[in-house]
Order: C-alpha cells, then sequence, then structure tokens
C-alpha cells in the first residue's frame, strides 16, 4: 500500500547523484558530433577606445580556419540584446551589441567569431586577428563616471542610468529624531564562477531551415524568444536543448553576445559549430556583479526602534545593460528594510556605467548587499544606544501579527510587496540556540593565543517564486508510468529530485513510477520561464501539481467512458487502477494503450514567497595577519514546507559558502586602464572547502506560503544574503577593543589590518 | 586556453637533451612536471617551438643522503620529499616548506626543478635553498657547473641559468641532528602562493650561544633572500628573549623591501615578514 505524502518532505537522496558521481552526466562540452567546427571570440584588449579597423587576413590564411565573423559580416543593422527583466525605455540605449562595431566598451568585449577546425586552431586565428582601435580614456571609478568627461554613450550625454526609488511614510521624520546615524559602505565587484563555463553547440539544418543549439541554461524559452527576434527565424525554427548544467547562481545562462554568434556563424556557414567558454573569458565575460557604493542613514528611537531610513547608494554595472543588469540596484532600494518595520523610507539606487565588464544578477542580487549595510548599521545602533544587539532586532522585526506587511513601494517598474507570513523570531531564537549565542557571550572581543574571538548575527528576508506563470506536462506513458517535463531548468539544484517527489505524492505513486523529469528544454512544455530568484520549486512544483489533478480528471473521464459511468464514479488506485461503480476497473497502462494520455498544466503567480532566516557566526580574528577563521557558522531560514531535507540544506549551506567567498576573498581588480588584473582562478579567488570547513545550515518549514499549493517558499539564496552582515558584525565584535568597524568589503586579511593600523592611530582609540 | 602548436621530444640521455637545448636557438623549454609551463603555455603567455621532456631521462628522480647532505635530483617530486622517511631527520625543515606547497595534485607533479628554474618570489623551494646555502648543479654543452643559490635566483622568473643549461641536482648541505628550525607562512587560502614566510634554523657553538643562524623570507620581494641583520641579533646570544624577538620582528619588517601588488600594501608584507620571522623563532625554540 502506498502511503500518500510520503515523499514531500522525506531527505531523498537526489536522483541525479548517480550519474553526476559516475562521470555519466552530459554537459555541453561532453557532446562531440562528427563535422563539428570549433569557434573562439576575439576580445577587445582595450577598456575604451573607438574600434577602426579589424584585419582577419592573417587570421583566415592559417590552415584550418574557416572563417572570421566581424561587425561587418552581419549586414548593415547590428543587433543589441534586449533586456529581460524590468526593460525599460530609459535603460535601452545601455544595451549591448552582439558583436562590438563603432567602440568597444570593455577589455573582453567580442570583435570577431573565428571558426576553425579545432578550438586551438581557432585560439591561432584569434591571435593573428589585427584591429586598429583608438583609445578613449577608461571610466574606471565612480567619479569618474559621475563628472562625465568622458562618455561611454556619446548619444546619452551622461554616464548615469536611471534610478530605483524604494519609498514610504514621510522621512521628515530624520527632522526630529532624536537618534540617527549615516555611514557608507561598498561592495567590491565580484561574481558567481559556476564550476562548468558556457558553452554552446549550434547547428543549422539547411533542408529544414532549423536551428538546434545545445547549451542552453537557466531560461531557454525567453532566449529562444530573444534569438528569433534578432536573429530573424521563428521560435518554432529554433530548438534550445538543456543539457546537464554545473552551476547557475544568475550569470550562467542568460543571453550573451555568443549566443547570438554561435548560431549566426552556424546558420552562414552551414555547419555545426561548438565553443567552450574557457575560464579567462569566462572571468571577463560573464556578468559581474555587486560592485556598489552606499550611504545609509537610520532614525530611532532611544530604545533603538527603527523611525526610518533614508539614503543614495550608486551600483557600477560596468559597460552596458545586460538581461538583468538592474536587478542589483533595484533590489538594494527594496531590501535595505530587510526583515523590519521601517515605517519612513526614501532610499535611492542610481546606476554608473563604467569600462567594466557589464553585471547582472548573483544569488541574492542587491539583498547580499543591502544586507550588509543594514545588518552592520544595526550593530553600530546597538552599540551608540547600549542596548543588546540581538534585542535591537527583536524590537525592530516585523511581528507575526502584523503580516501580511507591505514593504516600501519600488519605482519605476512599480511594485509593491508583502512580508506574507512566519514568525521571524523562530529562526532567530533558533539561530541563536544553535551557535550557543547566551553561552560564548563572554567571548565576544576576547584575547585566545593572539586571537580576539567575535560572534555576529544578523535576520534577512527572502523573496522567491517570481511570477507570472510556469509550466508543467504530465504523462501517462503506456507503461503505466508516469513522465513529468516542466518550463522550469536545471542548474544543479536538484530539480529532478524534487520534483518527483511532488509528482509522486500528487499522483500516489513511488518515485520510481516517475520515470523522467525533463525540464528547460524548448520542446517540453509550450512555454517555460526558467530557473531564477528561487523560482523553480515553486513556480514548477504547482504546475506540476496543476497538470497532475488535469491528468486526474482525464484519466477518470477515459475511465468512465470504458466503463460506462460517469467521471466523477471513478476512483483512481495507488495511480494504478481506475475503479468504478460495483468495483469494475481497468488498469492506466490499458487506458494509455489506447488514448493519448498528456496533459499541460500551469501555475500563476499572484504574489512572491517570501522565506526569512538568521545567520549567526563566531570568527577569530589574527590581529597580526589580518586573517579571519570562521570557527563556526549556522543559518536558520523557514521555508515554508521544504520538499527535501538534503538538497535543502545543500542550498543553505552552499549559498554561505559562496557568500564567504565574497565577503572575504573574491575580487575583481582592474588597473586605471581598465585592463582586468584577476583573470584566472589563482588571482580571483573562490573558497575552497578547507578555508571554512564548519559552515551548517538548518531548513525550518513551519510556516507554508499561502500563495502557492505546494505551501513552499524560494529557498536558493537566503544563505548568502547574510553573510557579510554576519561577518562584519562578529569582526567587529572581535575587535571592539580597537573600534573597528567593517564597511567596505571584501574583509581580505591586508583590508583588517589596515583597519587595525588605522585604529591604533586614531586618537579615540582606546589602543 | 588550449595550446598553441609545438614540436616535442622526449630525450632519454642528458646529451641528447643538452644537444637538443643547443640546436634550438633558445626556442626550447623543458618540461619537468608541468606545474608552470603547461598553463603558461595554456595562457599563450609562453610559446615554445620545441618542448623537451625531461621524464625519461635517468638519474634525475633520486634523492640520496649521506655526510654531505641531501641530493635532490632536478626531477624529484613534491610528494617524493614528503613521502621520504629519511628527510624527517636529513631536512625537516626542507619536509616543512615543502608541506606548503600548493595542492596535493600538484605536489605529485611538480618538481623542485621545476620550482627553482620558474624562480616564483613567493615559492617554497627557492626560499629553502637560498635560507640553507643550497648549491644547483647545470648541465650545459661546456659541462657542468655549480651556483650557489644565492647566486642563482636574480629576479621573478629570472635565474642564473644560460641558455642551452638545464638544472641536474640540487644539495643541500648536512643537518646536525641538534639543529633547531621554524618555518611559518601565510597565504590567502591553504596551497596559494605565499604573502609572505620564513624559513629560519639556528645552532649552538662549543658554549652554548647561538650560531650560525639562517634567517631567509619569501614573497617579500623579488625573490628569496636571507636577513643578516636578522642573524647577527642571533649569533652569539644566549638565549631569545621576548625584547629580542620584538627587535627581531621589526628588524625583519624593516629589512625587506616587498611592492604593492594587486593582493596587498607592501606595508601590509613588510609587516606580515616580521609576524612571520617571529613566528618561525618562537616555533623553533619551542
Amino acid at each position: 500500500m502506498t502511503v500518500a505524502n510520503a515523499l514531500v518532505g522525506s531527505p531523498i537522496e537526489r536522483v541525479e547523484d548517480l550519474r553526476f558521481l559516475r562521470g555519466r552526466g552530459q554537459y555541453v562540452g561532453d557532446l562531440n558530433f562528427d563535422d563539428t567546427l570549433h569557434a573562439a571570440v576575439f576580445r577587445s584588449p582595450v577598456a575604451h577606445g573607438k574600434l577602426i579597423s579589424v584585419d582577419k587576413s592573417a587570421a583566415l590564411a592559417i590552415p584550418g580556419v574557416h572563417a572570421v565573423f566581424t561587425a561587418a559580416d552581419l549586414g548593415d543593422v547590428i543587433p543589441y540584446i534586449p533586456m529581460r527583466l524590468h526593460p525599460l525605455p530609459e535603460l535601452e540605449p545601455f544595451w549591448q551589441p552582439v558583436v562590438a562595431y563603432d567602440k568597444v566598451r570593455y577589455v573582453g568585449e567580442p570583435i570577431a567569431l573565428v571558426v576553425a577546425d579545432s578550438a586551438a586552431i581557432a585560439e591561432d586565428g584569434v591571435d593573428a586577428i589585427e584591429v586598429e582601435i583608438e583609445p578613449l580614456p577608461a571610466v574606471m571609478t565612480k567619479p569618474q563616471a559621475e563628472s562625465g568627461e568622458t562618455l561611454l554613450f556619446d548619444k546619452k550625454g551622461t554616464n548615469e542610468v536611471l534610478g530605483y526609488r524604494g519609498y514610504r511614510g514621510d522621512v521628515s521624520i530624520f527632522d526630529t529624531a532624536p537618534y540617527t546615524r549615516k555611514e557608507r559602505f561598498t561592495v567590491q565587484r565580484h561574481t558567481a564562477v559556476p564550476m562548468e563555463p558556457r558553452g554552446l553547440l549550434a547547428e543549422w539544418d539547411a533542408e529544414r531551415q532549423h536551428l538546434t543549439m545545445w547549451g542552453a541554461a537557466k531560461v531557454p524559452f525567453f532566449n529562444r524568444r530573444i534569438l528569433s527576434r534578432l536573429i530573424g527565424l521563428a521560435e518554432d525554427q529554433i530548438l534550445l536543448v538543456e543539457n546537464d548544467v554545473g552551476g547557475g547562481f544568475g550569470p550562467r545562462g542568460e543571453f550573451y553576445p555568443e549566443d547570438f554568434l554561435l548560431p549566426f556563424a552556424a546558420r552562414h556557414l552551414n555547419k555545426r559549430i561548438k565553443w567552450i567558454e574557457d575560464r579567462r573569458e569566462n572571468l571577463m565575460a560573464m556578468n559581474h556583479a555587486r560592485e556598489c557604493d552606499c550611504e545609509v542613514e537610520i532614525a530611532c528611537d532611544l530604545k533603538g526602534r527603527i523611525l526610518g531610513l533614508r539614503g543614495r547608494g550608486v551600483v557600477d554595472i560596468g559597460a552596458y545593460m545586460r538581461t538583468n543588469g538592474a536587478v542589483g540596484a533595484r533590489n538594494i532600494a527594496q531590501f535595505i528594510s530587510g526583515p523590519y518595520r521601517v515605517p519612513n523610507m526614501n532610499y535611492e539606487v542610481g546606476m554608473i556605467v563604467t569600462n567594466k565588464t557589464p553585471v547582472g544578477t548573483y544569488r541574492g542580487p542587491g539583498r547580499f548587499e543591502a544586507d550588509f549595510f543594514r545588518e552592520r548599521m544595526l550593530d553600530m545602533i546597538a552599540e551608540d544606544l547600549g542596548i543588546d544587539r540581538v534585542e535591537i532586532r527583536r524590537r525592530n522585526l516585523v511581528t507575526h501579527a502584523e503580516m501580511p506587511y507591505r514593504m516600501a513601494s519600488i519605482t519605476p517598474f512599480d511594485a509593491d510587496d508583502e512580508l506574507d507570513s512566519g514568525d521571524y523570531s523562530e529562526t532567530l531564537d533558533r539561530c541563536l540556540a544553535e551557535i550557543g549565542w547566551d553561552e560564548k557571550a563572554a567571548l565576544n572581543g576576547k584575547e585566545i593565543d593572539g586571537r580576539y574571538h567575535g560572534l555576529g548575527i544578523a535576520c534577512f528576508v527572502e523573496a522567491g517564486g517570481a511570477g507570472p506563470k510556469e509550466f508543467a506536462r504530465v504523462t501517462l506513458e503506456k507503461t503505466g508510468d508516469y513522465t513529468v517535463y516542466v518550463g522550469s531548468a536545471a542548474v544543479g539544484q536538484g530539480i529532478e529530485t524534487v520534483f518527483a517527489q511532488i509528482a509522486g505524492d500528487a499522483l500516489e505513486v513511488p518515485m520510481s513510477r516517475i520515470t523522467g523529469v525533463h525540464h528547460g528544454s524548448t520542446r517540453n512544455v509550450s512555454d517555460g520561464f526558467g530557473a531564477y530568484h528561487s523560482r523553480s520549486t515553486v513556480m514548477g512544483g504547482s504546475a506540476i501539481l496543476d497538470a497532475v489533478a488535469k491528468l486526474k480528471d482525464m484519466i477518470r473521464a477515459e475511465a468512465g467512458r470504458r466503463l460506462n459511468c460517469s467521471a466523477d464514479a471513478v476512483e483512481i488506485v495507488e495511480g494504478t487502477t481506475a475503479i468504478g461503480p460495483g468495483g469494475r476497473s481497468i488498469a492506466l497502462a490499458e487506458l494509455a494503450a489506447e488514448t493519448d494520455l498528456s496533459v499541460e498544466g500551469s501555475f500563476i503567480n499572484k504574489r512572491l514567497s517570501w522565506a526569512y532566516g538568521a545567520h549567526a557566526t563566531h570568527v577569530a580574528v589574527d590581529a597580526e595577519t589580518g586573517h579571519v577563521e570562521v570557527l563556526d557558522y549556522i543559518a536558520v531560514e523557514d521555508v515554508g514546507r521544504i520538499i527535501n531535507p538534503l538538497t535543502m540544506t545543500g542550498q543553505i549551506v552552499g549559498s554561505i559558502m559562496q557568500g564567504l567567498g565574497g565577503t572575504f576573498l573574491e575580487h575583481f581588480k582592474y588597473d586605471e586602464n581598465g585592463q582586468l588584473l584577476t583573470g584566472s582562478l589563482a588571482d580571483y579567488m573562490l573558497p575552497t572547502a578547507s578555508d571554512f570547513p564548519k559552515v551548517r545550515g538548518i531548513p525550518m518549514g513551519n510556516h507554508p506560503s499561502p500563495m502557492n499549493p505546494v505551501g513552499a517558499k524560494g529557498g536558493g539564496e537566503g544563505g548568502i544574503f547574510s553573510v557579510a552582515g554576519v561577518i562584519g558584525n562578529a569582526v567587529a565584535a572581535a575587535l571592539k577593543s580597537f573600534n573597528v568597524q567593517p564597511r567596505d568589503l571584501p574583509l581580505s586579511p591586508p583590508q583588517i589590518w589596515e583597519l587595525l593600523q588605522a585604529a591604533r592611530q586614531s586618537p579615540s582609540s582606546p589602543q | 586556453m588550449k595550446l598553441p602548436a609545438f614540436d616535442y621530444a622526449c630525450p632519454t640521455t642528458l646529451a641528447e637533451t643538452i644537444s637538443l637545448l643547443a640546436s634550438s636557438n633558445g626556442e626550447a623549454r623543458l618540461l619537468a612536471g608541468g606545474q608552470s609551463l603547461m598553463p603558461m603555455m595554456a595562457f599563450r603567455i609562453a610559446s615554445p617551438s620545441l618542448v623537451i621532456d625531461m621524464r625519461k631521462l635517468p638519474g634525475l628522480n633520486r634523492i640520496e643522503i649521506d655526510a654531505n647532505g641531501v641530493r635532490l635530483g632536478a626531477m624529484v617530486r613534491y610528494c617524493d620529499i614528503l613521502g621520504d622517511e629519511r628527510l624527517r631527520t636529513a631536512h625537516p625543515l626542507l619536509v616543512a616548506a615543502i608541506e606548503h606547497v600548493a595542492h596535493y595534485q600538484i605536489r605529485n607533479r611538480g618538481t623542485v626543478g621545476g620550482s627553482i628554474a620558474h624562480a616564483d618570489p613567493a615559492a617554497e623551494t627557492p626560499g629553502i635553498l637560498v635560507t640553507c646555502d643550497a648549491e644547483i648543479t647545470v648541465l650545459g654543452e661546456s659541462g657542468t657547473r655549480v651556483i650557489a643559490a644565492d647566486d642563482f635566483f636574480i629576479a621573478p622568473l629570472t635565474t642564473a641559468l644560460e641558455p642551452g643549461e638545464m638544472i641536474t641536482q640540487i644539495r643541500l648541505p648536512a643537518w646536525p641532528a641538534a639543529r633547531r628550525w621554524g618555518f611559518q607562512e601565510f597565504s590567502r587560502r591553504r596551497g596559494d602562493f605565499a604573502m609572505a614566510g620564513a624559513a629560519l634554523f639556528l645552532d649552538r657553538d662549543d658554549v652554548g650561544l647561538i650560531a650560525n643562524a639562517h634567517v631567509g623570507v619569501i614573497g617579500v620581494g623579488d625573490r628569496a633572500i636571507r636577513l643578516p641583520q636578522v642573524e647577527a641579533i642571533l649569533n652569539g646570544a644566549t638565549a631569545v628573549n621576548d625584547a629580542m624577538i620584538a627587535e627581531i620582528e621589526k628588524t625583519t619588517a624593516a629589512s625587506v623591501e616587498p611592492f604593492d601588488d594587486i593582493h596587498s600594501s607592501a606595508a601590509y608584507r613588510r609587516s606580515l615578514a616580521g609576524t612571520m620571522v617571529k613566528r618561525a623563532l618562537k616555533s623553533a625554540l619551542a
């Protein structure tokens, strides 16, 4: 007897893992067809300049080089890549062309595509291209961009892109507030570095006039729409295929210049062409993220209750506005208030263009940054007002009784979101208990064997489940088993497992009877929206429930017809047999053998889901080297309903690790001429397992989302939000005798050392 | 990051290797463990016309220990050093330093000869060689010559090796059993190149005074160097007290000449060098 609803909530091992662990994953780089040519991209060696000429003759003379494509080969009008999220007309002048033609604006911008017999020969071709660029001054800093002395986009007349504003109430409260504090914070440029770089394999079938491209990820349906427009093919002439994907995290899978250049070249040459991004170009060509400089001012009463928040920040978006390049700025404006009651707010976040790699979303876009600022400020305010650091958070957290709680409005692309459900004190309490907050309180600021110990705490909310909708198809196979198709995409998060659990429970069958969960590729369902904004489980899972309900109706109707009774009188037992009045029955496999039993369902989202939680850490700071050891780290997140505690815990732990990388290690550095100085993994430092061995994640599921039938809330990002804030707070607590206040990331050893040096020289310092 | 085209040779004798080097007009590169050369070729920073693979050359992978010290063939890998039990007493400082080299996979392939030919200022092997007065034997068309480690390392990625020469052997002078030593380095992550590191040892003379102090630092200048000013403070002392350690830390910071680079300021590295020497000294005396 099958136990209904036994799968959702169980720690089921990932069905994907067997093939990955056995080396049987199939990534785009693993695809090898006969007669495939290989491409390499010639990228601008100069950050800013007028593109005078490209001489490809020497490259074409190399044996094995088939073609070199430049802007001149694309026709009179060079296509521009449109925005996927928040496409405001004001942002259009900043879009990126699929290949540079009049100007180059960052080191790494594609200028030409070389197609050759092998990737090595294609690289030889790249080396042989001669380009003439009349250099222009590189705009590398905020003051340079804001001065407008050198413009990236002459016609626009400014390097400043529109700004976002989060607002509610009246910030004139600052005139009368008994206490205010203003601080300035910065976050350094860094980004996600998926283990698998990008890759594409494009094939043109001249006879069918049909394009197939492997290597799609994250948002294949949307990218097909863009490609269809840019390349002049109907959508049904294009198939985008999602293979296994070695990590998404935001940047992977968005539409980049190569997503046009590869299929264009394949169609032009009538050949299969493969391009696998190498790590050097990955670090200079895929979206960067996070770089911002923000001033935050908070007004409180003397009990630490927030009366208002205001300020202005600037996000450096690099050289162009990419598909989702505005999300970081927008989210800083929205998430600066976090899980707290902020009755009056006016927070503006502008964007500037500079001669650096363009930015896009990276796990927790804008939230990692905003949470760093806000949680650091809460600790500073608590100290000023003599209030306990936990207590000031308790006094300001939105309570269960206040929900749904309307957050500040966001404009442009207006949104009014509400914190939907939950009890924020529960995750805070659990987090404090897990870290041993009370027992370890005496360690704050204490020196033990030359290292100073400190604890940190921070709270967050995570929005997830972005709409507008998602699609799923469920098919009853002739074997009596079921197959699931979804528009959500897999980027390594384990959706084959999670969707099989959801479908299995809904169909009342064991997972072994879900014989496949197919996702991502544009052929499975009529439309799909993909993997971003912690939405796959929430949206795809809900669409599966709809499809299952419809499939059951279809089965009952068909069984009723066969059993000569009404559909209402049919009962489906164990997903195997349809039973009518009087015990007459028919096997579902038998039904499927004669009738096509497959149906598409969808889910349309009204509101976002709001998961929430808290992070805590215990660190030890070596005041001589500036090294911070993370002795313990815990994040607790209530995700509404936990579909699979194993994968959910993995999401939290992985997020924390990425956050620690962004807090301590990862930094894209440029010189004043716009050359990227950290173009390999030797200089762009990722966290490794031995750097942060003690990281724990605890998912909770006490408050299911009222916004979707699964009850799930997006949980893919909450592990990263608070990392910089809680580490900054712990470092400040450790070094409180020096009055060190981290305000700028990354907290590298030299940076901590410089802060200590400055504190020692400051006359106000007790040391 | 695909290699440019090149010719490949895999000679089986030193004579053949030397003759290949000589006939290449300086366009050939020797391939030992490939842990520096291969990435440089993949980045197309190095494009040799000929790569001469050393893996079949006889005798270069031997570790020999006798009264004259420790002799390491140029093809001895880091994992060979870590796996040789004899070295834990024959040269504990070398073993301690090599434990900090990169990662498991790299230690399985990387060689001491490759490391010193590459001459990274932050690398451990050159640091140990300079600190310990090692001698480097090189072979060329005109025969063998022996170069003192201090003369061998000239600048980042620059050595005294002449075109057509190859490293065959390293000799570290014999290690007295009673010698005290310390090794410390600080890197951003486990296995990264050191931001600063210190290797040191001290002996006692007949009357118990500190003698023969050798103090070397890596990662804080254009090559590994010894610090004679610090050694002078130690030599002749009866004991090392806190005031002396503080003086040594200060003298170290004042003696080194690090640069600003993308990872840190020179001031930070200067201070870090002092900290590393201090900690190495404390561990030597512990």
